[in-house]
């Protein structure tokens, strides 16, 4: 009895929605281990916490902010294509308006780059969203013309340079450090709870997941589903463009070609890693963050390991396709079909443990 | 026919009506506007400067036309160019063999996509998107610096001129129209190209007519692999070597061509003579622009991704109109 | 016997988990004959057409085809074999030309390409045939659905067909194409096919049909000559009832009910309508009152309720609610005026299946508050408990996912959902098909105690007995038109409401 109770609780542990995620994390930092033997040392220089576990969490927080929006946008069934532009437009606009201005260094001046960069996130959010949930574009169509046509308008502000600003306010965004901690760690931990906060103890989350889940369904109890479809690509933009002003922050420039290029698939990767479904539907915010880690933890693998890191994208690679795989309704059946013959000793009623799981 | 008929008939070609004539008055615009544009030699270079591009987009055409889509096209070119210069160069391989070796490679590679998609039921785009991912990453495992190409017969394509009167073309053009013709062939004239646009009709009717979905989608990823190995070995010619880097963001110029050509992006409908005719309006594009001299090169992106808008909306439109 | 029957099934029998969906069906077709297949939601008939096409495998008894006995593992060697279908939703690619669609798969080729003047010549030459006059070169889509469903026909008949299906192809269609398409049906039975024709309009099957086969859950209740079966007799044999029995079998007398007094109607139409759904047809409910809708599968009962949610918008008509005319444009204007709606397709357009038991509860509820004013996550565990409790779901856990829950508890979900938004008009679309007679006595009882309380009920349901039990009055449905609306007093009586929707006027 104590055995059964103790794999029930195994079992139900394995199904806890972030226990797979969370496995894949630590045996890569853990792995880690046998190249650089201090790497979870974390240490204090100047008043700021210095390690490899503390530069994942930094160079990781643009991924993570970006990863945030998709979330939302692949929970109702989309997805967005054009975070990358958005993050080269956000950083280029709020570049720009600092070298003009007469006082970089002053507060206003950072403020009224915040605010361009945010609110014409908003419009391009709206541009997506319209696109979508007004005209029924499909969703990877829609994203498509602002990802071709923002890295153009990018570089058309950036005037196909690289801006550079020096500004002690503004580098504090991507660059800086608060409470001995990297700023834009904090800043992507705060937007990762807001949204965990925003979805959770409100409605959001719920009506969001039903518009995912089943649209019909979802129209047929009243839910506005195109408010909220258009909602869910202005908060994509705008987490894409606070990714941003943290990518040129961070530089203190702002580079329309480069900055946020593939951004958008890490997300996307990020965000099935983490459990949510491509399909729609129930989404897991803490899966994300822990999907976008994975990631930033795995292209840091790769450098300090020494192989070059162009070749992360082979890894990545793998894993798509083995989560897509792995969440595949045809893949699961032809493997359970296969694996039927010789499973059936070891594991003689699955459906059994479930019940009483339920049950108890 | 009636009236209605014809109506509807030609509301479908509107994209493509469209299209040729904003050819037409890109051309006859750049013409009134600069110095030595109109001549017959511009237009020969669109094909000159965009012929791995026409081949591509070719096999982009087939996937759409099935409601598919195919985002690693970019990345399979770059690993074909990165292949060819390795092989060539550095392993000392006679270009006759590595040329067939690296098409039934992008060939495979567009096989495996399409079993895939149609086996496990995954969406075309995050598995093309795995394809991409591996491909780049598999140049890099390659070199991560570009490999240059002085290999005599890649030279001699690089370099030879077909004369026609006064004016020129390169032997990639002529494969490419090859290629188009080969493709018009295939949609118009076999089994399998119709199947393609009963799929993209209608899939389950396709299934319930009793015609091979599962393998005419098999194919077609394979016939877009194989065009972008194709692409890739063509642009060799043009480059002269072979790097991680040629080609990025190629997926989504094929894809523009295809769309502005009049090709429905939820598949059934559409033709590859529109696809060439996208493709020539995005090298007219950039032709204007380097003609303009003021204008910079990203202007080009805004205006392909402008014409992207324009062309999506008119689709949605034009669908809507047809329920 | 005339000769000998082209298609013959026997003892044939089908289960899904849970269900017995045939069980030992004999059925027969004859050459040159259009047969009917008839029976309610569940007796078989799509169960028994997959297994004739091949979509599914028989679980016992076997299929012979002209003498042989077939088994076939597919829908392509069920048309190769000669037995061809044609849907409802006609199932061709619009895209592609009339000629396409009729060879698509075998079109004629030279030398190894499509020879495209001959397959337009021979194309030409099947539409002349079928009286057609169509340009086959133009798109399919061009065409109407009546015309799409004939070139269905033609690409069936031309693929040698010695069987053809035709599964409820005119439900989308008028009068006129319905009479084109018979006679098209008239030359092939004349040619010797075996027509089995599906259809829930009881006067094309007496227009049309020389004999047919009726079905009632899933077992045969008899094969007859049209000419010696009326309509009363045919309704009552496809919903099954023995007449005399029904009070009997509702588990006692029938409810005293006093209908609710006074003129004030909660909702009031006139001449509501929806081309292609339902004709015009009025309908007023009180508060406290059940109104219930009879009528056969397909006879618009579901479509004149989703006009009254706004679920689909209507051609013309209008809404009074509580007197004031209101304008139904979504589901959402509905729910405001407190109307609620569940619907008879559970899974598809009730349920969102990946969430628990309490969300689903709550979701009507939370959708009508907007996402800034959520439930507090006491007040969602309050609400589904006590829901839980009070109907009885099982597994009583609210944080089950609302997927793995058997039809019945399924049901009680939805009703759950609705029931805490506590609506002045309740909208129940076939509420108790498919679960088990406790939890269907239990969803009739609470639907009986809540127009006690005074809240309006809209009742459709294809069983007779259940709509006399609840209602207090009757509206009677037959081919998409309202054709009596009925008091549900002593003398009314089931025989008069199955001899109603046969005969399509008041008895």
């Amino acid at each position: 009895m104590t055995t059964a109770s103790t794999t029930a609780r195994a079992k139900a542990l394995t199904r806890y929605r972030l226990f797979w995620p969370a496995v894949v994390l630590a045996v890569l930092l853990l792995a880690n281990l046998a190249f650089t033997s201090d790497f979870f040392a974390v240490h204090i220089k100047d008043g700021h916490l210095y390690g490899s576990t503390v530069d994942i969490l930094h160079f990781g927080a643009p991924l993570i902010l970006v990863s945030l929006g998709m979330t939302l946008v692949i929970a109702t069934g989309g997805i967005d294509l054009s975070v990358g532009s958005t993050v080269a437009i956000a950083g280029a606009l709020a570049c720009l308006h600092i070298s003009e201005a007469a006082d970089p260094a002053s507060p206003g001046t950072v403020f009224g780059a915040i605010g361009i960069a945010l609110g014409t996130a908003v419009l391009l959010g709206v541009a997506n969203g319209v696109l979508v949930a007004r005209l029924g574009v499909q969703p990877i169509i829609a994203t498509l013309i602002l990802m071709v046509a923002g890295r153009g308008v990018a570089q058309l502000i950036t005037d196909g340079q690289i801006i550079t600003v020096t500004s002690e306010p503004y580098k504090l965004i991507g660059g800086g450090y608060w409470l001995a901690m990297p700023f834009a760690i904090l800043l992507s931990g705060l937007v990762a709870l807001l949204t965990a906060l925003l979805t959770r103890s409100t409605a959001l989350g719920l009506l969001l997941e039903s518009v995912g889940g089943n649209p019909v369904a979802s129209r047929l109890v009243g839910i506005r589903a195109m408010r909220l479809v258009g909602l869910v690509y202005v908060f994509s933009a705008l987490c894409a463009a606070v990714a941003g002003l943290m990518v040129s922050s961070n530089v203190s420039a702002a580079d329309g070609n480069n900055a946020g290029l593939w951004i958008e698939l890490d997300a996307i990767l990020a965000v099935v890693i983490g459990g949510t479904s491509l399909n729609g539907g129930r989404f897991s915010i803490g899966g994300t963050v822990l999907g976008a880690l994975i990631i930033q933890t795995l292209s840091t693998t790769v450098y300090t390991i020494g192989i070059p890191p162009e070749t992360t994208l082979v890894f990545k690679a793998f894993v798509v396709i083995t989560v897509c795989l792995i969440q595949s309704p045809n893949f699961r059946a032809e493997v359970a079909r296969r694996g039927a013959g010789r499973r059936s000793v070891d594991r003689p009623r699955p459906a059994t443990t479930t019940n009483r799981e339920v049950g108890a | 026919m009636n009236a209605n008929a014809l109506v509807t008939r030609v509301r479908g070609q509107i994209p493509l009506l469209v299209t040729s004539v904003l050819l037409v008055s890109m051309f006859t615009v750049g013409s009134a506007q600069y110095d030595g544009f109109f001549s017959g030699q511009v237009l020969l270079n669109l094909l000159i400067d965009n012929a791995f591009l026409l081949v591509v987009a070719v096999g982009m055409t087939f996937v759409v036309l099935t409601g598919g889509i195919d985002l690693s096209v970019g990345a399979v070119v770059a690993l074909s160019t990165m292949v060819s210069a390795w092989l060539v160069e550095r392993h000392g391989w006679p270009p006759l063999l590595v040329i067939p070796l690296v098409l039934l490679m992008g060939t495979a590679a567009g096989w495996v996509m399409g079993w895939v998609i149609h086996t496990f039921e995954i969406q075309p785009f995050i598995v093309t998107l795995a394809g991409m991912f591996l491909a780049r990453g598999l140049c890099y495992t390659i070199s991560i610096e570009s490999i240059s190409i002085t290999d005599p017969s890649y030279t001699a394509m690089a370099q030879t001129r077909i004369p026609l009167g006064d004016l020129f073309v390169s032997p990639s053009v002529v494969i490419a129209l090859l290629v188009v013709a080969a493709g018009f062939v295939v949609l118009h004239y076999t089994r399998l190209g119709r199947n393609v646009y009963a799929i993209g009709g209608s899939e389950h009717s396709a299934l319930l007519m009793g015609l091979r979905v599962g393998r005419t989608r098999t194919t077609v990823y394979a016939i877009s692999g194989f065009c972008s190995a194709l692409g890739g070995v063509l642009l060799t010619f043009y480059m002269l070597s072979g790097y991680g880097l040629h080609a990025v963001g190629l997926e989504l110029d094929a894809i523009a061509a295809v769309v502005i050509g009049g090709t429905l992006l939820t598949g059934g409908s559409g033709y590859l003579l529109g696809t060439v005719l996208g493709v020539l309006v995005l090298g007219l594009i950039q032709t204007v622009i380097s003609f303009q001299g003021t204008l910079s090169s990203w202007w080009t992106r805004i205006v392909i991704g402008g014409l992207l808008f324009v062309f999506i909306v008119l689709q949605r439109l034009i669908t809507v109109r047809r329920r | 016997m005339r000769q000998q029957p082209v298609l013959e099934v026997r003892g044939i029998r089908k289960e899904f988990p849970g269900v017995v969906a045939l069980d030992g069906v004999d059925f027969r077709l004859f050459p040159g004959e259009v047969h009917a297949l008839m029976g309610e939601n569940g007796a078989g008939k799509s169960t028994l057409i997959k297994v004739l096409t091949g979509v599914y495998p028989a679980d016992g008894g076997e299929v012979v085809l002209a003498g042989q006995r077939v088994r076939f593992a597919g829908p392509l060697q069920a048309q190769q074999a000669g037995i061809s279908t044609v849907y409802q939703e006609v199932n061709l690619c619009p895209n592609l030309s009339v000629a396409e669609n009729i060879f698509i798969g075998r079109e004629p080729r030279r030398l190894g390409l499509i020879d495209w003047a001959e397959m337009r010549r021979r194309a030409a030459e099947l539409v002349r045939t079928m009286e057609l006059d169509i340009d086959v070169t133009a798109p399919l889509d061009n065409y109407s659905i009546a015309i799409q469903q004939l070139v269905a026909i033609v690409r069936a008949v031309d693929a040698s067909a010695r069987v053809l299906i035709l599964d409820e192809p005119t439900s989308s269609l008028d009068r006129e194409e319905v009479s084109r398409l018979f006679t098209v049906m008239r030359r092939l039975r004349d040619q010797g096919v075996a027509v089995l024709f599906v259809s829930h309009f009881l006067d094309q099957i007496y227009e049309i049909c020389d004999r047919m086969t009726v079905l009632r859950n899933g077992r045969l209740e008899g094969e007859y000559l049209t000419s010696e079966l009326n309509q009363v007799e045919l309704v009552s044999r496809m919903i099954g009832a023995e007449l005399a029995g029904l009070d009997q079998l509702a588990g006692g007398k029938r409810r005293e009910r006093s209908a609710p007094t006074g003129d004030r109607a909660f909702l009031r139409a006139q001449g509501l309508a929806r081309k292609g759904a339902v004709e015009p047809y009025d309908l007023a409910i009180r508060p406290g009152e059940v109104v219930g809708l009879a009528g056969l599968l397909g006879s618009g009962r579901t479509e004149a309720a989703r006009l009254l949610f706004g679920a689909d918008h209507k051609d013309r008509g209008t809404v009074r609610i509580d007197d004031a005319e209101t304008d139904l444009r979504s589901p959402r204007d509905a729910i405001g005026h407190g109307i609620a709606f569940c619907s008879e397709n559970r899974k598809t357009e009730g349920l969102v299946g990946e969430l628990t038991v309490r969300e689903n509860i709550v979701l009507a509820l939370q959708a009508a508050r907007g996402w800034a004013r959520p439930l507090s996550r006491t007040t969602q565990d309050k609400l589904a408990l006590r829901w839980i409790r009070a109907l009885d779901i099982r597994p009583g856990d609210p944080e089950a996912l609302v997927r793995n829950l058997s039809g019945g508890n399924q049901q009680k979900v939805l009703l759950a959902r609705w029931l805490i938004t506590d609506p002045k008009l309740l909208i129940l679309d076939e509420p108790t098909r498919g679960i088990d007679i406790g939890a269907k006595a239990e969803i009739q009882k609470l639907v009986a105690d809540l127009a006690e309380k005074g809240m309006a009920v809209l009742f459709i349901s294809a069983e007779l007995e259940e709509v006399l039990r609840l209602s207090h009055r009757v509206g009677v449905l037959r081919d998409r038109r309202m054709v009596a609306q009925l008091r549900n007093d002593d003398a009314l009586t089931p025989e008069r409401v199955l001899a109603t929707i046969a005969s399509g006027a008041e008895q």
